[in-house]
């Protein structure tokens, strides 16, 4: 009995607290939309939204890792999506010739996915990590172009003899047994929709463990090191590029997987979707979560998600509704005024309901 | 002689890509944020072209002037709506609000003018003048776009660096704390910027009708997407260097289709702008700004 209460004091102490609220959100959404689903609670728009909404939550986790702890804007997370999602579409069809088993051909196809999208991060980052502020954000946009543009002529067919690539023209030259998988501008044929809330809901932990387990060690502590300053930390001998580019691929490589998540979702899958306006839908995500704040990246994908959604009521409206609440909560939420009663407004009620210290 | 022609067609693209840098790198170098709203001011500026044009049938002139009010207006507007009030802010704060302001302007169009695309008529079609015994045909049009283009740069050169107005944008931009000591009136600058963006925002909305001859709520963004590239490859902030950025992408872009591929035009420009940024990290014309500790 006493051992249970001091493990939970160590889960919410300051130390811990952030993370265990993380995992105990997740958790518990998981448990109860599964409740839900089993008992045939649940719309089939909302069903039809979850794989979705859990990719992007992976995706904003990882975007989150960068500008939040690293201080570096990145617009290209749209480009090492779509890396993962079609690569891993290739990889799941490749690997479901010889794997009967679906959930291991799932894990493959997301390792495969992350594996690549992180070989890209590594690709564009060596030479671009060099660049600073704006220039980094619109050089990733750059490249989430590129990404796009060549994955919207890229064919890969599959055959008795194994995968062929071709490019801007369709010769993939294969035996009549060949599926072609992806079709350039048309896109890519989901043979299996393989993804699963459940995997997505493993995924989005997988993200919380990696993210929570690098930022808080040695590694994390010099990636915060170089976004408070970056000629302080190099001047006591943190390699700043080292761990810009570290920061960076883990951040790409989380981003893939939950492309081939996204990938595997759909019966079909389209490159032109995978465009900057993605890039820029995740930074959102992260920007009214809160920097570095992942739990809030969490409840601001999921809301945002979902605030479209309900207002289909409103259906030709409902965007531009979206879009005044976008720049509403900005302006609040940056405003000095408003900010200062709520902090009066939260120290009164801290007078009220005094706080019993756990430690 | 083709290569000649492709060459100047390129450059009537560049011409009208420089113009809306113009607008990205003016408000860049004053409020130190990037507006992602200037595709879609442009975008605003097509249509209310189009029914000026059209609608009303006013001549193009007056069409013109209207446009340009219109979207002054806009740019103010928004500038005082929605980046007044976070001029403390985060830049990542602004930048989000650019692109809710962006997206605004978009589901506004859609939702006032529908998503079916309008479509010019030839404006402008004032015939050709033949070169070389007929070998190169040069539209006047493409000698217009190509003229406004130098004419405004020429303009809004000798405002930067002759007027008093010029000397209070270019301390703005400088130091704002320093140049509101100096007694300059930091807001009514930076509104300036503003409406002059986005009066050139109505010049080449009306350009690109003219070259692209469809309008539609998502006009805005490709064309801002790679002016604002054009922008930084020539140097954020500087007023050259956005004019050579457009000129060289435009005619990058015109290159690269016909004699490359017009399916990897995209991914050929930005792997320009990514090599150019490799050995020049502030652009073509930037100022390399040296930190101090």
């Amino acid at each position: 009995m006493k051992k249970i209460e001091e493990t939970l004091k160590k889960l919410f102490s300051n130390q811990y607290r952030q993370r265990t609220v993380s995992y105990l959100i997740v958790v518990l959404a998981y448990v109860i939309i599964e409740t839900a689903i089993r008992t045939g609670n649940i719309s089939n728009t909302i069903k039809s939204l979850l794989i979705p909404t859990c990719s992007y939550i992976v995706a904003a986790l990882a975007l989150n890792l960068l500008v939040g702890y690293l201080g570096d804007l990145c617009l290209g997370q749209a480009g090492f999506m779509a890396v993962g999602a079609f690569f891993g579409v290739v990889a799941a069809a490749f690997f479901a010739k010889y794997i009967s088993s679906n959930v291991l051909v799932l894990i493959l196809a997301i390792v495969v996915g992350g594996v690549l999208s992180g070989a890209c991060g590594a690709l564009i980052g060596i030479p671009v990590l060099k660049l600073q502020g704006d220039y980094l954000a619109i050089v990733t946009l750059a490249f989430c172009q590129i990404i796009k543009t060549l994955l919207l002529n890229l064919y890969v067919g599959i055959d008795s003899r194994g995968l062929h690539f071709s490019f801007i023209t369709d010769n993939t030259n294969m035996d009549p047994d060949g599926v072609l998988v992806i079709k350039g501008a048309i896109g890519a044929n989901v043979t299996k929709k393989l993804s699963s809330f459940t995997a997505g809901v493993l995924l989005i932990l997988f993200a919380l463990f990696v993210i929570y387990n690098l930022i808080n060690s040695r590694h994390g502590r010099a990636i915060q090191a170089c976004r408070d300053n970056r000629i302080a930390a190099s001047s006591v001998g943190i390699p700043v590029n080292k761990y810009k580019l570290l920061a960076f691929v883990v951040s790409a490589i989380l981003t893939g997987m939950a492309g081939t998540l996204y990938g595997l979702g759909f019966s079909s899958l389209k490159a032109s979707k995978f465009d900057f306006n993605l890039s820029i839908l995740i930074l959102v995500y992260v920007v009214l979560g809160g920097l570095g704040n992942m739990t809030g990246t969490i409840v601001s994908t999921t809301l945002l998600l979902v605030i479209p959604e309900a207002l289909r009521a409103f259906n030709d409206y409902r965007m531009i509704i979206y879009s005044i609440v976008l720049i509403a909560v900005m302006l609040i939420s940056n405003n000095a005024t408003i900010m200062f009663y709520l902090k009066r407004c939260k120290e009164y009620c801290r007078k009220l309901f005094p706080k019993r210290r756990t430690e | 002689m083709k290569f000649l022609s492709y060459l100047i067609s390129g450059i009537r693209l560049g011409s009208i890509y420089a113009i809306i840098a113009l607008g990205y790198t003016m408000v860049y170098g004053i409020a130190k944020m990037l507006n992602f709203a200037h595709g879609d001011v442009i975008m605003i500026g097509a249509y209310v072209a189009f029914f000026a044009l059209y609608r009303a049938g006013l001549p193009l002139i007056v069409s013109l002037l209207a446009d340009v009010a219109v979207c002054t207006v806009l740019g103010i507007t928004i500038e005082k709506l929605a980046y007044k009030p976070l001029r403390s802010a985060t830049s990542l704060a602004v930048l989000i609000t650019a692109i809710g302001v962006s997206y605004f302007l978009q589901n506004a169009a859609l939702l006032l003018w529908g998503s079916t695309s309008k479509i010019f008529p030839t404006i402008l079609d004032y015939g050709f003048i033949e070169l070389f015994n007929g070998e190169l045909k040069i539209s006047y049009l493409i000698l217009i776009t190509i003229l406004t283009c130098v004419v405004i740069m020429v303009c809004l050169t000798l405002f930067v660096n002759k007027t008093k107005l010029g000397k209070a944008m270019r301390a703005c931009s400088e130091d704002k704390d320093a140049a509101r000591l100096m007694g300059i009136n930091v807001n009514s600058v930076i509104s300036l910027t503003f409406a002059i963006g986005s009066g050139l925002a109505a010049v080449a909305s009306l350009l690109l009708c003219a070259t692209y001859p469809t309008v539609t709520p998502t006009l805005g963004s490709m064309p801002g997407i790679k002016a604002f590239t054009a922008a930084v490859l020539g140097g954020i902030g500087s007023i050259p260097g956005a004019f050579l950025g457009g000129l060289l992408l435009g005619i990058i872009e015109v290159i690269a289709k016909v004699y490359i591929s017009s399916e990897l035009t995209d991914a050929i420009v930005f792997s320009v702008l990514i090599l150019v940024l490799l050995f020049k990290p502030a652009g073509l014309l930037g100022k390399k700004t040296n930190e101090k500790v």
